[in-house]
């Protein structure tokens, strides 16, 4: 596939002069002020402004002095002793988020006319919002604190009774909402709008009264309304999974990537200790802009559900499995694998495993000299948002690593037909239900050898001759390839429960029973025995695919990552 | 019965408001007609749309509205060639306290508008009108809504107006009660069946990102009737009327303390406030005495009476001149009014006497801004109200020594901090009456208040941790063991003055 980008080079970007604090900058032409002076190493406090969202310049605490270039008779820029242009200083303070730089302006971040401005806006938010922080789930990730502590008064000058709201206001079956502590900026509002393509949510009454508010007779439930939590810079909108779990500033934060579907939404695992409380949308704007879907987001919960296996399990004479140490349970697989030929052998594999763990998935069936080998597709309704109709994060990486053939899942049919015909007496079933292939437990039960890796319980695991307890997504390392065939990286952020350990592990002491030592002690050597293999992979390692992961594949299922109006129309417009 | 209609005072000069309380005038279209109605489209429509607007920049036709912005120039924003639709809206939203014009033009001589506005229409290329019409206006609405179905009919409306090929048409849109829909991106917004907030500009200019983001040009009632008269007279004809930079006639709505308020059109600066009050409005009322003056609606600045403003009048030879002049002496005019620090605005000019408490006159003010603020900016959403409960609460006879100088800094605060020019219009009240009546205010704040007593939010209210760190530094530093002090007692010692 040839892409017209990489053969035409780019328009030629201009590049602005620009004055920010006394210093001279350049700037491409589109770059908004409020940017500018980010990217000048002069952070403006903003709550309405969201770079993916559209500016309504309402909350004002982003007001800068501005200039421009002052102008001869001769209708050209007049130059001071430095060359450069002098500036007419605009007498009105103006808002930096909704206007893009131009040539010879003059911005002054820190005046003492913005400074003013900045510490009226502060006190006007604050006479009525509560003020109760202690209690207040979003302190610690509260814009109005981090704000005050710049631009707050010490004491209030306020005699009068506070506005009052509603308060504990039911939005949605996954939002709460604090009327009183919002401060009106319209993120959520322009976010349901704009991203999530559902005119939610909007304000009714004026003035001081105005009120946060879904639309008469309805819930604010799309799949997206999380991220309204995310966005909120104040403790007006907040996550009941979430709310009152734990303090924000007590959490771990572990970038890692969501596993829900085929997208990989770039995610920060919050944690402490042993429990994960969060995961939250990391920006990339290769996968999921700053977004992720309510659907992926709360799929962590069964990380601690109370009936995850923590420990090796093996078939007793008495038909009970009874835990055992990982030794024994490796050399009971092995032992049982080994009565087998290769041709009464399946391996069933998980499109939800990391290319590490399939890659060695591939290096057992190669000792096992199995050629059965595939994976469980799994798929569901896509929106035209994030949400991918490919439910495995993983299909890409099992592609590119030749597990399952041509298509994935065309074998399982033959290798449910194996099973049933007693054609095959073994199977390794790693992180998949074969009772979902529609083999019930009493088949299943009666295979002579069924090694079964998984992190719950389920009828494959109790029909199971062994049981091997893996990790969930946030306990282990390693990569995937999302369905635009960008590989990303997966981080430890909790350690696994009991004894169960990272499923790379497992794979490499499996094989390792079965054929002796494999020279893999890291994952990062299983990588680079994989990217050996591998020519899409070559040259890389895990640390090399950095936090927003790099491109291995062609678009081979191509999705577009969504774009706010603003980024459509800056790339419809070449600069 | 007593007739209701008004004769027009000898000092008036009635253009716009010929029609208004003329006796037999009805306002169908056979009355109209009658009296040379739509002469001046037929007579337009045969000029070229640029030469239309080019008479509209002759005559230097200011706004009506408030901002008094010159027509022809706004009129110039717009190209012609563009290729989306260009709309023309009737800013009939009157809602600035005081102002009482265009509901008289809409009620009596609704033609009028019609034909200024197609007029107006074809000069700046709009096919598509609306008339935007406050939601209190119901009588209005319905007389606009039978005048716009007689005008169809005569087809100075509609497909090929008068033979001459271009296409018009007008609808009315009634208003839902809001203040901010006089804002004219608001009223867009409300237009396009949003909430009516205003929008930033840039990039919102309505010449180029008008209503659905199509060029639009937004006139006042009273503005686009005055087309209809530019094209009568030719522009440099009604450049003649008034003064220069101030043509034209204007619509005074006079209400307050006087013998006879009502309305008055009058040469623009042909009469000084004096004028004003004691020939068209028959002097103050009886006993009373002239305090202050709101001279252009609600939100103009207010100008107390005994003071000197200072002025620059043209000289015999030509050159400027300094002049210091009364309150009574000050012409009413857009130049001059916003010269001694206030504006024309809207023409609605509000005459108080000695009666009258200007802390009280602020608090009103403050009520309807304080009610009238969309909530959309911080500034004017949360000081408005703040300004209002500080003026009501000094009129109950609780007001604080603090009062002034936090009312002041309060509206500091808003003004030019804002999206539109509410901002200013809520801020304007409170500045000018603290400055100009600063005895009043301080008459009216005695009480020593700390906001920790009448707070309900005591404990959470800035500060406090301040104050025992402070207390402990100071007990340190005088040898003494730091003491601990429990919350309750901290308003105690903060009253006792010893932090």
């Amino acid at each position: 596939m040839s892409n017209p980008s990489t053969t035409t080079a780019p328009p030629p970007v201009q590049l602005l002069n620009v004055q920010v604090d006394g210093v001279w900058h350049q700037f491409p032409k589109g770059t908004r002020v409020i940017e500018a002076c980010t990217q000048a190493g002069k952070y403006v406090p903003r709550y309405c402004y969201h770079p993916k969202l559209s500016s309504p310049g309402n909350c004002r605490m982003c007001l800068i002095e501005m200039g421009m270039p002052k102008m001869g008779a001769d209708r050209k820029p007049e130059t001071g002793a430095d060359g450069k242009p002098v500036i007419n200083w605009i007498p009105r303070p103006q808002i930096s988020c909704a206007q893009d730089v131009a040539e010879g302006m003059g911005i002054r971040t820190d005046s003492p006319m913005a400074q003013e401005c900045r510490k009226g806006v502060m006190e006007f938010l604050l006479i009525n919002h509560p003020l109760d922080c202690p209690v207040c789930d979003q302190a610690g990730e509260c814009r109005l604190q981090e704000f005050s502590v710049e631009y707050g008064n010490d004491s209030s000058r306020f005699l009068e009774e506070k506005v009052h709201k509603p308060k504990h206001v039911d939005l949605g079956p996954r939002i709460v909402l604090d009327d009183e502590r919002c401060i009106l900026c319209s993120r959520c509002v322009r976010f349901t709008k704009e991203i999530a393509k559902d005119d939610a949510l909007g304000f009714v009454d004026r003035g001081s009264y105005s009120t946060l508010t879904a639309h008469p007779g309805r819930r604010f439930d799309n799949n997206y309304t999380l991220n309204t939590v995310d966005i909120c810079p104040v403790g007006a909108l907040t996550s009941k999974d979430f709310r009152f779990k734990m303090r924000v500033w007590f959490l771990k934060e572990t970038r890692s990537i969501c596993t829900s579907c085929g997208t990989g939404c770039n995610t920060v695992i919050g944690s402490r200790e042993e429990t994960m409380y969060r995961q939250t949308p990391r920006e990339n704007n290769d996968v999921n802009s700053a977004w992720m879907c309510d659907y992926g987001r709360l799929n962590f919960h069964y990380l601690h559900d109370e009936r995850r296996l923590t420990a090796p399990l093996l078939r007793q004479a008495d038909h009970t499995l009874q835990p055992v140490e990982w030794r024994k349970a490796f050399a009971t697989a092995a032992q049982q694998l080994r009565e087998f030929k290769g041709e009464e052998i399946a391996v069933v594999a998980s499109a939800r495993m990391t290319n590490e763990e399939l890659y060695m998935t591939r290096r057992l069936a190669d000792a096992l000299k199995c050629s059965l080998v595939d994976v469980v597709p799994r798929t569901g309704e896509a929106d035209d948002i994030l949400l991918s109709a490919d439910r495995n994060p993983n299909t890409s990486g099992a592609q590119l690593l030749g597990i399952g053939g041509d298509k994935l899942g065309s074998r399982l049919a033959e290798i449910v037909e194996g099973v049933r015909t007693g054609k095959i007496h073994a199977v390794v079933c790693l992180g998949e239900d074969l009772s979902e292939q529609g083999l019930d437990a009493k088949v299943l039960e009666e295979l002579p050898c069924l090694v079964a890796m998984s992190i719950l319980p389920n009828a494959t695991t109790r029909a199971a001759t062994v049981v091997l307890p893996g990790s969930g997504f946030a306990e282990k390392r390693g990569s995937m390839i999302n369905v635009k065939g960008r590989l990303q990286r997966l981080n430890h952020a909790i350690p696994s429960p009991g004894d169960a350990r990272d499923d790379w592990e497992i794979l490499r002491d499996l094989i390792q029973a079965l054929t002796g030592s494999n020279g893999l002690y890291m994952i990062e050597d299983v990588f680079k025995a994989m990217s050996n293999d591998v020519s899409a992979l070559q040259g890389l390692s895990l640390s090399k695919i950095g936090d927003l992961g790099v491109q291995v594949v062609t678009e081979a299922e191509s999705r577009e990552v969504p774009k706010t109006p603003l980024e459509t129309a800056t790339a419809a417009q070449p600069t | 019965m007593v007739s209701l209609l008004k004769q027009p005072h000898p000092r008036e000069t009635r253009m716009i408001f010929k029609n208004v309380d003329r006796p037999g005038w009805k306002p169908d279209i056979d009355s109209y007609l009658g009296d040379g109605g739509y002469e001046q489209l037929k007579k337009a429509l045969t000029m070229t749309q640029v030469g239309v607007v080019d008479e509209v920049k002759a005559s230097g036709l200011r706004g009506r509205g408030g901002a008094g912005f010159p027509c022809g120039v706004k009129w110039g924003f717009i190209k012609q060639d563009s290729p989306k639709p260009i709309y023309l809206i009737c800013n009939a939203d009157e809602s600035e306290p005081g102002t009482f014009k265009d509901r008289y033009i809409i009620h009596q001589d609704p033609h009028q508008l019609i034909e200024g506005m197609v007029i107006s229409c074809y000069a700046v290329n709009a096919k598509l009108a609306y008339i935007y019409i406050r939601g209190e206006f119901p009588e209005g609405a319905k007389i606009l809504e039978r005048a716009l179905a007689e005008a169809r009919e005569k087809n100075f409306l509609g497909k090929n107006i008068q033979g001459s090929g271009f296409d018009c048409e007008i609808y009315v849109h009634r208003g839902a009660g809001a203040y901010i829909c006089g804002e004219e991106t608001g009223l867009i917004e409300s237009l396009e069946g949003k909430r009516p907030y205003p929008r930033i500009k840039p990039p919102y200019f309505p010449a180029v990102l008008g209503l659905y983001q199509c060029p639009t040009i937004v006139n006042n009632v009273e503005t686009l009737c005055h087309v209809k008269h530019i094209i009568r007279l030719g522009g440099a004809e009604y450049a003649k009327i008034g003064k220069p930079n101030n043509t034209g006639t204007r619509i005074l709505c006079v209400s307050g303390d006087v013998q006879k308020p009502g309305y008055f059109e009058v040469e623009l600066g042909s009469l000084n406030m004096g004028e004003v009050i004691n020939d068209l409005c028959g002097g103050m009322k009886p006993g009373r005495t002239l305090k202050a003056i709101i001279p252009g609606g609600s939100s103009a600045k207010v100008l107390r009476a005994g003071e000197k403003y200072k002025i620059k009048e043209k000289g015999p030879d030509g050159a400027m001149v300094d002049k210091e002049i009364t309150l009574e002496e000050i012409p009413m005019d857009f130049d001059t009014l916003a010269a001694v620090g206030s504006m024309a605005g809207s023409g609605g000019v509000i005459v108080m006497d000695d009666s009258r408490n200007m802390v009280e006159t602020l608090a009103n003010i403050n009520e309807f801004y304080a009610h009238e603020s969309c909530g959309q900016c911080t500034p004017c959403r949360e000081g408005s109200l703040w300004m209002q409960k500080i003026t009501r609460r000094m009129v109950s006879g609780e007001g604080a020594t603090q009062d002034p100088k936090v009312l002041k800094s309060v509206a500091d605060n808003i003004a030019g901090k804002t999206i539109c020019a509410f901002g200013e219009a809520c801020a304007w009240p409170t500045q000018s009456f603290l400055a100009k009546f600063p005895d009043e205010f301080a008459a009216k704040a005695q009480k020593n208040v700390t906001p920790r007593e009448v707070s309900d939010g005591v404990a959470l209210q800035g500060g406090r941790p301040v104050l025992v760190h402070d207390h402990e530094v100071a007990a340190a530093s005088e040898g003494g063991v730091p003491e601990k002090i429990a919350p309750w007692e901290l308003s105690n010692a903060s009253k006792a003055g010893e932090i």
